[in-house]
């Protein structure tokens, strides 16, 4: 029995060109993020033995710059390990901060670049694409937490340091600016990896970037703040955490838990 | 009107008026010619060489480095930009409010505007790391079908000075018409033809006139708030970050009075120069001086106020970083350029207070190049102070320009001067039609003066 379609197909409510445009613009959707990548640094750990700067340089190809650029304020560290002394000789004091980009929610960096050579992902992330940049470097000058890195030069690698590059990641061009990507080439493989493997998500723990893997002392941690259960859930909540420059909005996805000196 | 009188009391006729301008464009001394070479000669030196090694080897061969990644590039693009912003703007503001004495001095202070955007333009290539896909800043259907980012206060840059490019170039082409027309009756040879196509076939009915007169009054209405929104975006590059000391809701305003003091400062230089040097001084008088002195300083009043308080309110704020960016920029490493900033362009213009300064030639010149280096080092410091103090102490340092940017800013310096140059040999540098309607005013004043249109003229005025 075919119904007829003048019957039982129900009258469309007659609707406003405000309703659909409602209907249509779901508030918030471009805000559900596939994942949201977080780090935490447990600065109680942190010895500042810059293990996460020489994993970084190995594995994001990042150039050694050399004496004379070195000198002048040109080096390229991702991550670097901020030095601050408290206190007089002898009562005194040196505390560590590794900073690297801060994948921020609200990145002043992604506002400013004109050709959005760097922009948010589905996972969270702020990404940076080389290729796209002109090198305007007012990325650099908005981001309050300087971890944009700029080519000045071509940077070349001497015989035969040139075959350990990472052929996961692009070795990039002068003009360019750089920054922390939270291994973004680990990330697209593990997702891929989970793909074959017939699952939807990255477990937790599956990846870290390379940081994380080198941290002796086990400072870091890395997961999808989504994943309640992930270990950086966890830490998350634990009372120490913080922000770095918190009062600046910028919502970033590296958490630090302070050091507690009783 | 004292300006017209001035100008009868010299005897000035309508035939004088053309014979002095088309002289202006066709005889050239050896003196022109030698500066042309050497502005074409320091160009190519200090400019074209400088920048050709440096897109060679990258950024590297400016001083720029980790927390300074803006320098002297970008101060250079905005002083430019600034200086462009007197001619257009004033010629407007002077045209809607018929003001006589613009009229002598209009012309070269539109090309100052046209000449400084594209400086300025020039400059952006010059700082941006990849200026070989510069064209990716502009929307247009491109093989990565991707727009730039409207959100960009860099993008609003593009369309601004974009829009602000072709407003003032269609200005002083369309204020130049009648001019063309008047040259090429009077030339012969190549020019006649140059000058036939130019002027757009104008034959000086009372329809052109009339649909002249329109035209321009309509554009003058239009570039006006033009002007005003352009130094505003340009600021907003730097404002809408949130550097300490960048992230100020004046520094529109700021920007704009800024832009308007050096360039009213550059339009007393060219002024000078042209008087001096293409013999106008029947047409560039004391009086344009003296009025532009006032200008000069009313405007040094405005930005001084401005700039205490800039430091008024980084200190009201009470926020830590923005307390270290002043302190930093009053008696840091960069204070005594500030000092000197404050010296040359809060200080010294109080000297326009006399009206014997203000007639008065040459200190008027030195005041007035005094006052585009405080401006130059204004922009330098807001670059140089404030990326020097961000937020994180670790990332704090100083920078320090290297021979290759200093080169380039005495390159950009001669590249200005070279396109003024052969401006000055294309365009007739002061207007003929307007300068000869003010002939027509005073005439009108005093009737007993023979003001017959010599030398078969047809040129009436417009208004």
């Amino acid at each position: 029995m075919t119904p007829t379609p003048s019957e039982d197909k129900p009258v469309e409510p007659e609707r406003s060109l405000r309703e659909k445009w409602r209907e249509y613009r779901k508030p918030g959707y471009y805000e559900e993020l596939d994942y949201a990548w977080t780090m935490t640094i447990d600065l109680d750990r942190c010895m500042g033995c810059e293990a996460c700067m020489v994993a970084c340089k190995a594995e994001n190809n990042l150039p050694i710059v050399g004496e004379q650029a070195f000198a002048r304020g040109r080096e390229m560290q991702w991550i670097r390990i901020e030095r601050y002394w408290e206190g007089q000789y002898p009562d005194i004091k040196l505390r560590f901060i590794p900073v690297m980009c801060q994948q921020c929610e609200a990145a002043p960096c992604e506002t400013v670049c004109p050709v959005t050579a760097t922009y948010h992902n589905q996972d969270g992330l702020n990404v940076q694409v080389y290729n796209r940049c002109i090198g305007t470097r007012s990325c650099a000058v908005y981001c309050p937490y300087e971890v944009r890195y700029f080519n000045y030069n071509d940077h070349h690698w001497d015989q035969p340091l040139e075959q350990q590059l990472n052929p996961d990641v692009t070795v990039r061009e002068k003009g360019v600016m750089e920054k922390c990507t939270f291994c973004i080439q680990r990330i697209r493989l593990a997702k891929d990896h989970a793909k074959d493997d017939g699952r939807r998500r990255v477990r937790d723990g599956e990846m870290v970037p390379a940081c994380v893997q080198a941290c002796p002392a086990e400072a870091m941690v890395f997961g999808d703040r989504k994943d309640a259960a992930s270990r950086v859930s966890a830490s998350l909540k634990d009372a120490r955490a913080y922000r770095v420059l918190d009062e600046l909005n910028t919502r970033p996805s590296v958490i630090y838990l302070k050091k507690v000196t009783g | 009107m004292e300006r017209a009188a001035n100008m009868n009391e010299r005897d000035l006729s309508y035939a004088d008026v053309n014979r002095d301008i088309v002289r202006s464009l066709v005889e050239t001394g050896p003196k022109y010619y030698i500066t042309l070479g050497c502005a074409v000669g320091l160009t190519v030196v200090c400019f074209l060489f400088p920048w050709f090694y440096q897109l060679q080897l990258g950024i590297a061969a400016a001083g720029m480095n980790h927390p300074q990644v803006w320098g002297t590039y970008e101060a250079g693009f905005i002083f430019w930009i600034g200086l462009s912003h007197s001619g257009t703007l004033l010629s407007c503001v002077l045209h809607i409010t018929r003001s006589s004495w613009r009229k002598a001095m209009y012309r070269s202070a539109e090309a100052m505007t046209l000449f400084s955007l594209v400086v300025a333009v020039i400059m952006v290539m010059v700082h941006v790391g990849r200026p070989w896909f510069i064209h990716w800043a502009f929307p247009y259907p491109n093989q990565m079908e991707l727009w730039p980012n409207f959100r960009s206060p860099l993008l609003f840059d593009v369309t601004a000075i974009a829009t602000y490019l072709t407003g003032s170039s269609v200005f002083i082409y369309m204020g130049s018409i009648p001019d063309f027309a008047a040259v090429r009756d009077r030339t012969t040879g190549w020019r006649h033809h140059m000058y036939t196509l130019l002027s757009l076939g104008w034959r000086g009915t009372d329809t052109e006139w009339h649909r002249l007169g329109w035209a321009y009054t309509l554009l003058a209405v239009l570039i006006i708030p033009l002007a005003v929104s352009v130094h505003s975006i340009v600021s907003w590059d730097w404002a809408s970050s949130i550097v300490p000391a960048l992230h100020q809701t004046i520094f529109a305003p700021y920007f704009v009075v800024g832009a308007i003091y050096s360039g009213t400062a550059g339009i007393v230089t060219v002024m000078f120069l042209l008087r001096k040097y293409m013999g106008f001084e029947r047409y560039i008088t004391e009086v344009h001086f003296d009025n532009l002195g006032k200008l000069l300083l009313a405007l040094s009043l405005i930005w001084t106020y401005i700039n205490v308080l800039e430091l008024f309110t980084g200190w009201y704020s009470g926020d830590s970083p923005e307390i270290e960016a002043l302190k930093y920029k009053l008696f840091g490493y960069y204070a005594p350029l500030y000092w000197e900033m404050i010296l040359f362009c809060a200080f010294a213009p109080l000297l326009l207070i006399s009206k014997r300064f203000r007639v008065s030639f040459v200190p008027m010149l030195i005041l007035s190049i005094a006052i585009n280096i405080g401006m130059y080092t204004e922009r330098f410091l807001i670059v140089g102070t404030s990326l020097s103090r961000k937020y994180l102490p670790d990332a704090w340092g100083v920078y320090v320009p290297s021979l290759v940017e200093l080169s380039i800013l005495v390159g950009t310096i001669a590249l200005f001067s070279t396109l003024f140059l052969l401006f000055v040999k294309i365009f007739p540098s002061v207007s003929i039609y307007e300068v000869k309607e003010t002939l027509a005013e005073a005439a009108a004043e005093v009737p007993e003066r023979d003001t017959g249109a010599a030398g078969g003229d047809r040129w009436q005025p417009a208004r």
